[in-house]
This record gives C-alpha cells, sequence and structure tokens, in this order.
C-alpha cells in the first residue's frame, strides 16, 4: 500500500500525522482503555474509594436476568429492524429498476429520510402515534384497537421499530438498485428469452445475485439498530414503559449516567466494544467479495 | 425493461407512489403542524391540510424562546450551533483524514503500519461504547460546553483516511517522479497535484460528514449543560418532554422541521455527490 515511488523518511510524516494519531489516543484508545479498566472495579457508595475486583462485573451482568433481558430485545429489535427497513427497500428496488420513465424522480423522492436525525424521526413518528392527538391511534380507534404506547410494551416497541426502520430505508434503497442495476442486461434477457417471467426472473436470477448486497447490508443495518437507533429510544420511550425498550446501549448510558453505576456500565461498554470488533471484522472479511458498482 | 407488460408497469408505479407516500407521510404530517395555531394542534382529529399560521409560528419558533417551559436558548443560536458543529466536524475530519492519508501513503517512516492501524482501531470504538470515560477526558480539558468539545473528540476518521488513501493509491506513479524532477517538494505536491486530483471525492465526503455532524445526537447530549451551546436536533428531545405540560405541536413541529431542512437540503440538492459519498466511504 505504500508507492512505488515515495518521499524519504523526515519529520514531515510525523507532522502530518500528528492531528489525527493524538486525537485517536486521547479520545479513543485512552477512554476505551479507561473503559476496560473501570470495568475491574467497584466504587463504594459515595464515590471515595474504589477495589480492584477482577471479573466481579462482568459475573453481576452474567447473573443479571434483566440484562439477558435486554441483550434478547437488543437482537429482536435489530432483527425487526433490519427486515422491516431492506424487505420494504427490495420491493421498491425492485419496482425502481423496472421503470424506465421517472426512475430519478422516485429515487430523489425515497432517499431524503437518510438526512433526517434518528432523534428527529422519532419525534415524528412519536407525534402521528400520540394517544391522544395522533393520526393512526385515531384511525386504529375505529378498528376497535386501543394504543398507547406509554402503557403497553408492544406497541412501544413496534413505535421504536417502525420509526428506526423508516429512516432507514433510504440507505438499503439505494444499495439494493445499485446492485440491481449493475447486474448485465443481457443475462436477465437470457432469462426473459428462455421464458422466465418477472417473478421468476427476480427469484432465480435478480435476488441471488445481489446477494453480496443484502449480506453486507444485514451487517449495516445490525450496527445501525444496535448504536445509533439510541436518538430514537431516548426521545420516544426513554427505554420504557417496564424497561420494555431498553436495548444495549441505552442501558450502558442509563446505568452509567442516570444510575452511576460506574465498573457496571463500564463491564456493559466492554461487552459492547467486542460486539462491534466482531461486527467490523466480519464486515470487512466478507465486504471484499462485494460486487462492484 | 426486457419486455413490454403494460399492467406490470402500472404496478411499478402505483408501488413507487405508495412508498413514496409512506416515505413522505411523516413529513407531510409535520408541515402540515407547523401551519396551524397551537389551539387547532390540540383537537381531534389533528389536521391532514395546511392551515394559514406558516409565518405566524415560523418567527416565534425562530426568534422567540420557542417553548417557554423549556427556558432554552432561542431556535436561531441553536441553529447556529448545528451548523457551527457540523461545519467545523466535515472540515476537521476532512482535513486530518487527508494528511494522515498523504503520510501514509507517499512516506516511507519508521511506525507507519503502526499508525494504520491505530486509526484503523478507531472505526471499532464508536463514543457509544466509551460514553463516560471520553467524557470524563472531554471534562478535564475543560472542554464543556464549547465547540472545541463538541467537535474534535469527534474528528477522528478511520473511513475518510481510508477513502483517501484509496483515491491516493490510484493516482499513477508518473504524477510524483514528474512533479520531482520539476522540483516540487511533499507539500508543494500535496497542493497543487493531490487536492486537485481528489477534489470530487472531498466534495462527496464533506455531503456525508456534514449530515453526519449535524445529526450528531448522544454526544452534544452528554457534552453540552449550558443551554446556549445546546444543537437544534438535541433540543428536539427537551421539546416533546415539555410537551406533555404544554402540547405546543405547531411551535415542535416547526423546530422539527427547521432542524431537518438543512441535511434534507443537501442531500436533494447534491444527490450526485450524496450517492457517490456512500457508496465510497461504506466500501
Amino acid at each position: 500500500m505504500l508507492k512505488r515511488v515515495h518521499f524519504p523518511a523526515s519529520a514531515l510524516p510525523y507532522l502530518l500525522v500528528a492531528p489525527q494519531i493524538l486525537i485517536t489516543v486521547i479520545f479513543f484508545i485512552w477512554p476505551a482503555s479507561q473503559a476496560v479498566y473501570q470495568s475491574f472495579l467497584i466504587e463504594d457508595a459515595f464515590g471515595l474509594s474504589s477495589e480492584f475486583v477482577w471479573f466481579e462485573n462482568y459475573q453481576v451482568l452474567w447473573d443479571d436476568d434483566q440484562y439477558f433481558d435486554t441483550f434478547w430485545r437488543t437482537i429482536v429489535f435489530s432483527v425487526c429492524v433490519a427486515v422491516l427497513s431492506m424487505g420494504a427497500a427490495l420491493i421498491l428496488a425492485a419496482f425502481a429498476d423496472r421503470v424506465v420513465r421517472g426512475a430519478t424522480a422516485y429515487r430523489t423522492l425515497l432517499i431524503w429520510p437518510y438526512a433526517v436525525a434518528p432523534v428527529l424521526a422519532g419525534a415524528l413518528w412519536v407525534f402521528m402515534f400520540n394517544p391522544t392527538l395522533g393520526i393512526f391511534p385515531y384511525m386504529l380507534d375505529m378498528v376497535g384497537i386501543d394504543w398507547n404506547h406509554y402503557l403497553n410494551g408492544t406497541q412501544a416497541m413496534m413505535l421504536v421499530i417502525i420509526a428506526a426502520a423508516w429512516k432507514q430505508i433510504a440507505y438499503n434503497f439505494l444499495f439494493y438498485l445499485a446492485a440491481m442495476q449493475s447486474i448485465p442486461r443481457s443475462v436477465i434477457e437470457a432469462a426473459a428469452i428462455d421464458g422466465a417471467g418477472p417473478m421468476r426472473r427476480f427469484k432465480d436470477f435478480i435476488f441471488p445475485l445481489i446477494s453480496p448486497t443484502t449480506f453486507f447490508l444485514l451487517v449495516i443495518n445490525a450496527v445501525y439498530a444496535f448504536f445509533d437507533t439510541f436518538g430514537i429510544i431516548h426521545a420516544v420511550t426513554q427505554g420504557g414503559p417496564a424497561n420494555s425498550t431498553t436495548i444495549l446501549v441505552y442501558k450502558v448510558f442509563n446505568d452509567g449516567f442516570i444510575g452511576l453505576d460506574l465498573g457496571g456500565s463500564a463491564a456493559q461498554s466492554v461487552i459492547l466494544m467486542f460486539l462491534v470488533i466482531t461486527m467490523t471484522v466480519v464486515q470487512f472479511r466478507y465486504v471484499e467479495r462485494k460486487v462492484e458498482y | 425493461m426486457v419486455e413490454n407488460r403494460p399492467i406490470l408497469s402500472v404496478v411499478s408505479h402505483l408501488v413507487l407512489i405508495l412508498g413514496v407516500v409512506i416515505v413522505a407521510l411523516p413529513i407531510w404530517i409535520t408541515f402540515v403542524a407547523s401551519t396551524h395555531d397551537a389551539v387547532r394542534m390540540t383537537q381531534v382529529p389533528i389536521p391532514l391540510l395546511p392551515g394559514s399560521h406558516f409565518v405566524e409560528n415560523f418567527k416565534e419558533t425562530l426568534f422567540g424562546t420557542g417553548l417557554s417551559s423549556s427556558a432554552g436558548a432561542p431556535v436561531w443560536r441553536m441553529l447556529l450551533n448545528s451548523m457551527t458543529m457540523a461545519l467545523m466536524i466535515a472540515f476537521g475530519k476532512i482535513s486530518i483524514s487527508l494528511i494522515s492519508a498523504f503520510a501514509i501513503v507517499y512516506f516511507k517512516f519508521p511506525f507507519r503500519m503502526g499508525f494504520f492501524w491505530m486509526i484503523f482501531i478507531t472505526l471499532m470504538l464508536p463514543v457509544e461504547v466509551r460514553i463516560l470515560p471520553t467524557f470524563e477526558v472531554v471534562a478535564n480539558l475543560g472542554m464543556l460546553n464549547s465547540y472545541w468539545g463538541l467537535s474534535i473528540p469527534l474528528i477522528a476518521s478511520a473511513t475518510a483516511t481510508f477513502m483517501f488513501r484509496q483515491v491516493f493509491l490510484t493516482i499513477p506513479d508518473e504524477m510524483l517522479e514528474s512533479a520531482r524532477i520539476d522540483g516540487a517538494g511533499p507539500m508543494r505536491f500535496f497542493w497543487d497535484i493531490l487536492i486537485p486530483l481528489s477534489r470530487t471525492n472531498i466534495a462527496a465526503l464533506f455531503v456525508i460528514l456534514f449530515i453526519y455532524g449535524w445529526n450528531q445526537y448522544l454526544w452534544p447530549l452528554l457534552i453540552t449543560t449550558d443551554s446556549d451551546m445546546t444543537t437544534i436536533v438535541v433540543s428536539i428531545k427537551q421539546m416533546l418532554e415539555a410537551a406533555e405540560q404544554s402540547p405546543k405541536w405547531n411551535i415542535i413541529m416547526m423546530t422539527a422541521l427547521l432542524a431537518m431542512i438543512p441535511p434534507v437540503f443537501v442531500v436533494v440538492a447534491m444527490q450526485r455527490l450524496f450517492v457517490q459519498g456512500l457508496t465510497e466511504t461504506d466500501k
């Protein structure tokens, strides 16, 4: 990765990497190592002294049913968000790929939610689902469904899933559309000549050919649902009612900043770090084989 | 299109229109809510067509205190904060990534790969997994409630460094050879050859990073306690809380609208660069 023709060593390259490296060390590596260190400590109730306890904080998490519930909930949440938004994006991209006239207009109209901050997406949807004012509870009431996500945990979960999936449709759509447009026309035409109808072509040709994109998007959506949806949860439900929408990231924030349980929060951070590292490795190992657009 | 199937074409358009409607519905409801007065917005069912109070709400939101109970800074101030933070993050990330990619690709020096891996590691440490210790570092450096604290800790960027590295690797070696024959030093080569050659990549990345910076939530939430430093995106949450006492939904939704206009405008106006930036950075 070094250029064959390059400059000789001097002080200059060190000066050039210095800003990036300084920020990385001060704001990334040092805090992360602090998190690892703190995860082995327990502070007393007044924060005056702390004791080195090895893996006790992890042991506490391991024995904590609530933590397992949170873990499981995060996975359910991520799978629902990924399936919902990737499914919708796949359908829209398949039809957009067919349309000759107006394809770019549709694209423009479908991609802008990417620019909406997660917390704003949450605000828009919580307004539409406001139990007294919202348009959807009003309509649901007509068919006899009583909507109140402040009291009903399942409904609260559905609301944050919808808000999170809505925001991500744009991203998935763009990548699916690009993948479909990169399939050589001749392949699809040959299939058509052999008598494969549109459904058959989608099922047996287009979908298998874009599977690398599907895999890539699965990883990206999992990372998004795990980490970037904090704003939605924080604005819409604050993890409630009764923890029914508390996901892992929200729990780290809540235990650390609100509950001030430093050791426990740090141990959770370290577990999250391992998750991110795993996902990044998976992404880098397999994305290399991704189709070229 | 492979074959002519009129019915399928009609169905395609119908599905796409339905998709656009579903995607656009929240923004339409928000817009409508921002054009009515506060009283109308407390009556069920809420309106689905715009009212006549848009200008009035706009003025009250931008220059008034927004919601009296939130006692926050005026909205124009928060927009200014968001804009400053987003621009600082975008410029900062691009500048430091350009020079570090330049060093890694064009110089041979001890610890070169070590530095490269250190930058790579930042990819695996999002703010969310090191919330408390990073907050402590920033507090100890006295950077709470400042633009520096809002932007500097976020401007290290592995993805941007990788992208520029990729771009530099595609530039032919003959460029450097001829530049050296003409007597250009490293910095001259950087300014006069590398920067002009990567101009569209810089622009594409800028679009993505501006949106990234503008939409930051957790970080500004942690380090701004002074309401004068709050960003518009963070203020939405406070307004939603205040809404439980005084439901001025017209003002809240106008604020939400103002908060999403700059990044949405950037995406729609610079669509080509946006798509390029998105596919390049995530590769």
